[in-house]
């Protein structure tokens, strides 16, 4: 009895500080990251679906300078040793089948699993209604055909976590450099169109 | 000096390049990508659990994921507590049932948008836990890591929209 209750307190203290902060910190990178959606207007289903219909390119610009800064830093820090990369596994029957249905939640619901977190900070109920149950109910689907779908099409074409300067092999820099010159005449092309 | 914080909208390259700045942190600080649809399965798990018991646990994707909260499970929570400081600060707040772009094309009918959401929610559930994320995890975390599989992801999550967004307002609208 007693040894197990001194181990129970050694584990108590030692707990929570471990455990909590990286907890915390999730909570206040999503504060900040659900303030910038927010005020970028992409927490709004006529945004989205503007940016679906090709008449309003804010979620891209959102994205696209996202992606810019995001790599940039990244690259830099990877290449100083400060941080490691993290790319998802995939494959062709995931990325493109998966990605395919998607993209048409992404229009019948006009909102992402991010945004939809977003759009409910901000009022919106068929999101908090209609959306947030949908999203429980596919997930939950997904679950229950996970074994099927492992062993056969999300297999298909499977190339691991590869991230292009791996696929090139070439230097990081080799493929950040010239993806930045692309991403950064893209977004001026958006403005000089006017879109 | 704070009143941006009180504007309705900012320019997208400002909240753009704070979301690649935020990124920064996130890989410096807590060492993983920013993202969230992985959290809704984790959800719909628990909850499963709720109702079927400790069985649940056993599935294979729940193995596979864990139906625990954890950092990314906190950050969905805190995307809901950030929009709602940003939309409350700017008065931007408000109750809304019918989006006003569906309004004008399909009616203000309340019950038919909230289950055209569900519809939509299932095929964002579903096909977020096929492509192996969303449009954060992918669309933007895995891009800038310049992952091949967030590329592919995040150019069909966008060909499928596009597509689907046109049907719906262009044949059926």
């Amino acid at each position: 009895m007693q040894t197990s209750k001194s181990s129970d307190q050694q584990t108590q203290t030692s707990v929570p500080k471990k455990k909590i902060s990286p907890l915390l910190w999730g909570l206040a990178f999503g504060i900040v990251f659900g303030f910038l959606l927010q005020k970028g207007g992409v927490t709004k289903y006529d945004v989205i679906v503007g940016q679906l219909l090709l008449t309003d390119f804010t979620v891209l610009k959102v994205i696209l300078s996202a992606v810019l800064v995001g790599m940039l830093g990244i690259y830099a820090m990877k290449t100083l040793g400060w941080v490691e990369l993290y790319p998802k596994s995939g494959s062709a029957g995931m990325n493109i089948i998966g990605g395919l249905i998607f993209g048409v939640g992404f229009a019948v619901l006009g909102y992402c699993p991010g945004t939809i977190a977003g759009a409910i900070g901000d009022g919106a109920l068929d999101a908090a209604i209609g959306g947030l149950a949908g999203i429980l109910i596919g997930a939950g689907l997904f679950a229950a055909l996970y074994p099927r779908l492992s062993q056969g099409i999300l297999k298909k074409g499977d190339f691991g976590d590869l991230t292009f300067p791996r696929l090139f092999k070439v230097n990081d820099w080799v493929v950040v450099i010239p993806a930045a010159v692309i991403l950064f005449f893209v977004l001026f092309w958006f403005e000089q169109s006017g879109l | 000096m704070l009143e941006f914080l009180t504007e309705v909208r900012w320019s997208p390259y400002a909240v753009g390049i704070g979301i690649g700045i935020l990124s920064w942190f996130s890989f410096l600080i807590s060492k993983k990508p920013i993202a969230c649809s992985t959290s809704f399965a984790k959800t719909s798990g628990m909850i499963e659990k709720l109702f079927k018991g400790e069985k649940v646990d056993l599935k294979p994707y729940y193995q596979k994921i864990g139906l625990n909260i954890d950092w990314q499970w906190m950050l969905v929570m805190g995307v809901i507590i950030g929009s709602l400081i940003s939309a409350l600060l700017s008065g931007d707040f408000n109750w809304q049932w019918v989006p006003s772009l569906w309004a004008s094309v399909f009616g203000d009918n309340a019950l038919l948008r909230v289950i055209v959401a569900l519809v939509g929610g299932v095929f964002i559930g579903f096909g977020a836990r096929w492509a192996g994320g969303c449009t954060s995890g992918h669309g933007i975390s895995g891009t800038l890591q310049l992952a091949v599989s967030s590329w592919i992801s995040a150019i069909c999550f966008f060909i499928g929209g596009i597509l689907t967004a046109k049907f719906i307002f262009n044949l059926i609208g």
